[in-house]
């Protein structure tokens, strides 16, 4: 906590004058769209270029879709277990982030005082799995955790335990991919904060805990909210990991992407629209987080 | 309190490329004023004695409590310390409301929510903020900030007052009140206080002055003997644009 860092008043006064507007020539008013300058015409040609990438794939999505055998499709059995099995895996998944994340998410910020390479190196870890295809995290979860795994073997022999195509097993792929979001949603959150309210809360007695648990975690609440919703997301929709890592058995590690990926080959159909309801559930967090935390989000 | 609770220490401390050397010792009931122009290291001194900074040489006690000594590298972490500080900005938590901000030291030591509120009406009361206790903190005018800022302080019963530039943010208007009543809050304070200004008529508060310049103690005395002998070209400006 850099009590360093605090600014004095007025430390301008003895300071050089700040590199500001040209003295001479001045726009005659600085409204946004003056500050923002003028677009070339070429660049708006592209930008709308970009948003139809982006937005067309959608828009077939949603033309094509079966719309009127849709209710049918979204309560057919399969189709409800698989989301059955979605929302509780991202649930937990979820939770188990919030549980592991945080304390990470505070360490990173912590790490400003600590020696750059472990600070690169701590970073680096966070980010790898954000990076990664998640095909290659299913992988490494495998030789971690599988039959003659890293820790699977030991757990096997000695436990009984195996983890590899059980819903553990999407839970665990799940957070391999979704962690990163919410670590680096909350430490944003703690570096856009005044983290001076901790200091002060100290000086009132609070121990070490007490300032977490009543002062620093209330200030990044906005933050871990968001990080918490986007974790929900990504691991809802987490397919590459999951299948490689935990397999497909109906009602054990189906979720909604593979059931989707799946139903492709058989009935295209049902494919569309199980793709529908993800859609709507990244509309859904789109309206839930809009512009006032995903600015916040570093991801 | 233990021993005469004099808070008294010859320390160094660093923040940036300027280290502060000063000389202290305040008896209970006394104020010291740490008078100086901004930059000169006068937060840095309250920081160290809050226990936000680390000492880079020296030692520092109250009455017979050892807050911080480095050549034994013996450290009192600033929640143990007993140091109430009336923070510049004032440090609200504008996540709770102006009665929770008052009750938080009380809470923290593990009284109950209720007592605690209680006892925070009451020092809201006595700041004159009464009305204000349900209000969101962040939403007040600076001059009810500071009424809360100093409730809050003085409501977790500290040995020590510190006072940063309490008035400094303060529109010219409601600052002559404000600071007679911090006169009246600090007169009624028991311990050692230390008041940090840039502003001479603040410094009538206290009993003495010291001036800080860069880091060093250049004059000390009553803000009578600073008037009548100014002991260096920064103070002398002062007493004169004063007069």
């Amino acid at each position: 906590m850099p009590a360093s860092e605090r600014p004095e008043p007025d430390a301008g006064t003895g300071a050089p004058p700040r590199p500001g507007r040209p003295r001479g020539i001045r726009p005659a008013r600085s409204t946004a769209a003056a500050r923002r300058g003028r677009m070339p015409a070429a660049l708006v040609v592209v930008a709308i270029l970009a948003l139809a990438v982006l937005m067309l794939p959608l828009v077939a999505l949603v033309v094509r879709a079966p719309w009127a055998d849709l209710p049918a499709l979204v309560t057919s059995a399969p189709v409800l277990e698989a989301l059955r099995l979605s929302l509780v895996t991202a649930t937990i998944a979820t939770v188990v982030c919030l549980a592991l994340g945080v304390p990470l998410a505070v360490l990173l910020a912590h790490s400003a005082d600590a020696p750059a390479p472990l600070r690169r190196l701590l970073r680096a870890a966070v980010t790898v799995p954000l990076l990664l295809p998640p095909v290659v995290g299913g992988i490494a979860l495998l030789l971690l955790l599988g039959r003659r795994g890293l820790i699977g073997g030991w757990l096997a022999e000695t436990w009984g335990v195996t983890i590899p195509f059980t819903t553990g097993a999407v839970v665990i792929a799940q957070v391999f991919v979704s962690m990163p979001f919410l670590v680096f949603a909350v430490e944003g959150a703690l570096s856009g904060a005044d983290r001076r309210v901790e200091q002060a809360a100290a000086t009132l007695g609070a121990s070490r805990w007490q300032v977490f648990r009543h002062v620093t975690l209330p200030l990044v609440a906005p933050g871990v909210a968001a990080g918490a919703v986007l974790c929900f997301t990504r691991a809802l929709g987490e397919f590459g990991a999951t299948i490689t890592f935990a397999g497909s058995l109906p009602g054990v590690t189906r979720t909604l992407p593979v059931a989707s990926y799946l139903a492709l080959q058989s009935d295209p159909d049902e494919a569309i629209a199980i793709a529908l309801l993800l859609l709507a559930v990244a509309v859904a967090v789109l309206l839930l987080l809009r512009d006032r935390w995903v600015p916040g989000v570093r991801a | 309190m233990n021993g005469d609770g004099c808070l008294a220490g010859t320390f160094t401390a660093r923040r940036g490329d300027l280290a502060v050397a000063i000389d202290l010792d305040v008896a209970p009931g006394r104020t010291l004023a740490l008078f100086g122009p901004n930059g000169a290291g006068k937060s840095t001194v309250l920081a160290a004695i809050a226990g936000l900074l680390p000492l880079e040489a020296g030692r520092l006690r109250l009455g017979d409590r050892v807050l911080a000594d480095a050549s034994s590298g013996r450290v009192l972490a600033p929640e143990a310390r007993r140091v109430g500080v009336v923070f510049q900005d004032y440090l609200l938590f504008g996540h709770l409301t102006v009665r929770d901000n008052v009750a938080f030291a009380s809470r923290m030591a593990g009284a109950s929510r209720r007592a605690s509120r209680e006892a925070a009406d009451r020092w809201l009361e006595r700041v004159g903020a009464g009305g204000l206790a349900a209000r969101h903190p962040l939403a007040l005018s600076g001059g009810q900030q500071q009424r809360v800022a100093v409730a809050r302080a003085l409501a977790a019963e500290p040995d020590v007052l510190l006072l940063d530039e309490p008035l400094s943010a303060l529109d010219v208007e409601v600052r002559v009140d404000l600071r007679r009543e911090l006169a009246d809050h600090v007169r009624g304070f028991a311990g050692p206080t230390i008041l940090v200004t840039h502003s001479l008529a603040d410094a009538a508060i206290a009993d003495e002055v010291a001036v800080l310049e860069q880091g060093v103690v250049t004059q000390r005395g009553t803000l009578d003997d600073l008037r009548r002998a100014p002991a260096t070209p920064y103070v002398e400006r002062l007493v004169h644009a004063a007069a």
